[in-house]
């Protein structure tokens, strides 16, 4: 094909895509690859001063975050996001999905954009937003459970609940992304399908289960495989409503390489932090890819 | 008849409790200081005052960091468009040798969250002098394979014979791309500024990275700053999140259409 190209056209292709290349090589590429190496270095606050301070260390920064608690704890913690919060952005997002498609709802497009909009507000001021509304003492959950007669909650003082609370920050703020994937999903359910059901007598539920559901069942996969990423790259959150307390509860993977980075200045620890989060990144990625394609070979 | 009016309700409940945080943002923010803090805690305010946004503004700083964002995030912008636009257009319209190879490598890196090389990007920075400074905080917008891939998507649309022709009477590929693609890709350059204008403005981690001098706060990194020192003032602090969430709702909400079909357009594989 290329063949056909005149010169001016060659040309022009690579001149055109030559300042983006440089960009995403020099601000993105190259920073990635280098994490591995400074993954590999005692990078600290005196290398920092001085180069000359540098050394190699192999994988000793490996070893040392195995054998710290902390960074244990905060893949366990990462874990009981992934855990808590997969499933419910799924339920809840499939849920609006369903109701902003429902033809018997009135002013549909604007509940899509409603449920849309905590989508787009900044993180840090919702997050404000929410630890006072999760705030012991006067916020607006503890008033609720009050009226129903509950005792209240320290949701963010706890190290039990700290995790379910922001849990359900992080999924009221982003469910309305994943809807707009179900929804997509819902427009490829053919209509002559759905009638033919409902002529056939089947109700709400048994349409739902067999005509709704397993048209929308690969957008679910998307949206659980999304939410496991999103939930790895958790940081301003905790950082905003616990400050990874109490009792380190709320310590993620990406706080500790911030915390390692940033405020202790190893960064060779903080770029071993970075390695091991891509690792899981990409096998929330890949796993379930990898699973389906040997499934399907094995039923073929 | 009912069915409807009770779905309706359902979904009206539902949306409901999605905008209860930010009407209670809005609430708050125009109580007086200390009246949140009583219990049970008030839903609307007794007395409506606008003292916490003077006050905001008058002895925190908040103009400051209201302008740094907006500089911030239309640079960004305008860098995005120089940056994204001519590689998208080339990626889908464009003939030469290396370009197939190049788009399924970009591709690739999609896998690849921006925090991963964050720590070797700041000492990068850091020998390039240009941390703590605006240049810092929009490296790396200029980098952003997901715009690219948006660009490519609709300029994939563009007739390739409307190009030909252009290049049949004499028009040079500079020429082409400024007067006959970039007109016609209007809807993804809004869409595509849209994107950068609100991923860089609600940015949290990377300026919190570059930037260590106060003057220089975004709006966010500011706020995550007051909410250490002055936690206790809910009511400034409602008001601090309306100033930095109320600008993007509403540029939202003007321009929703266009955002909400600019995302499906961008998951899109390409």
């Amino acid at each position: 094909m290329t063949g056909l190209a005149s010169r001016a056209e060659r040309r022009a292709g690579w001149l055109l895509s030559a300042p983006a290349l440089i960009a995403i090589a020099l601000f993105f590429i190259l920073p990635t690859v280098a994490s591995l190496a400074l993954s590999l270095t005692d990078f600290d606050i005196y290398a920092l001063a001085d180069i000359g301070n540098l050394r190699f260390v192999g994988l000793a920064n490996y070893s040392a975050l195995l054998s710290d608690p902390l960074f244990w704890t905060a893949l366990g913690n990462t874990f009981w996001f992934v855990l808590l919060g997969v499933p419910l952005v799924v339920v809840v997002a499939f849920f609006a999905a369903i109701l902003v498609n429902e033809r018997m709802v009135a002013w549909r497009p604007a509940w899509r954009a409603v449920f849309f909009a905590p989508y787009v507000t900044t993180l840090v001021a919702a997050a404000v937003v929410w630890k006072y509304m999760l705030h012991a003492r006067y916020g607006l959950f503890n008033h609720a459970l009050g009226a129903i007669g509950l005792p209240p909650v320290d949701w963010l003082g706890d190290p039990r609940w700290a995790i379910p609370a922001i849990t359900v920050f992080v999924v009221w703020k982003s469910f309305g992304y994943s809807m707009l994937i179900f929804l997509a999903a819902l427009q490829t359910v053919p209509r002559e399908l759905d009638e033919a059901a409902r002529i056939d007598g089947a109700g709400w539920w048994s349409r739902l289960r067999h005509v709704t559901l397993p048209a929308v069942a690969p957008a679910a996969g998307l949206v659980a495989v999304l939410a496991v990423i999103a939930m790895f790259q958790l940081f301003a959150e905790p950082y905003v409503m616990t400050e990874g307390g109490p009792a380190q509860s709320t310590i993620t993977v990406l706080y500790l390489m911030f915390d390692q980075g940033f405020q202790w200045w190893n960064l060779g620890i903080g770029a071993a932090v970075a390695v091991v989060l891509f690792a899981c990144i990409l096998a929330a990625a890949l796993i379930p890819a990898l699973a389906l394609r040997i499934y399907r070979r094995r039923r073929a | 008849m009912t069915a409807r009016l009770g779905m309706t309700a359902l979904v009206a409940a539902f949306a409901a409790i999605t905008l209860a945080p930010l009407l209670w943002m809005v609430s708050v923010s125009l109580m007086q200081p200390g009246e949140a803090g009583q219990f049970p805690p008030p839903l609307i305010p007794g007395d409506p005052t606008l003292a916490n946004y003077h006050a905001l503004f008058a002895s925190q700083g908040m103009g400051m960091f209201l302008i740094n964002s907006l500089l911030i995030s239309t640079l960004a912008t305008l860098l995005a468009l120089v940056f994204t636009l001519p590689a998208g257009y080339a990626f889908a319209r464009l003939r030469y040798p290396g370009r197939d190879t190049t788009v399924r490598v970009l591709l690739a890196l999609l896998l690849i969250p921006g925090q991963i090389g964050m720590l070797p990007l700041f000492l990068e920075l850091k020998a390039l002098g240009l941390v703590n400074s605006y240049a810092g905080v929009l490296v790396p917008w200029l980098a952003g394979i997901v715009g690219i891939f948006l660009v490519r998507q609709y300029a994939l649309s563009i007739p390739l014979d409307l190009i030909e022709a252009a290049r049949i009477d004499g028009a040079s590929e500079w020429r082409i791309f400024r007067h006959i693609v970039l007109p016609i890709m209007r809807p993804a350059v809004a869409t595509l500024a849209l994107f950068v204008f609100l991923g860089s403005w609600n940015d949290f981690l990377w300026p919190l990275i570059v930037l260590s001098d106060h003057d220089l706060y975004t709006l966010p990194v500011a706020l995550a700053a007051m909410g250490r020192e002055r936690a206790q003032d809910i009511e400034l602090m409602m008001a601090g999140s309306v100033v930095t969430t109320v600008p993007v709702l509403i540029l939202f909400l003007a321009l929703q259409r266009q955002f909400i079909g600019g995302l499906l357009a961008g998951s899109v594989k390409g």
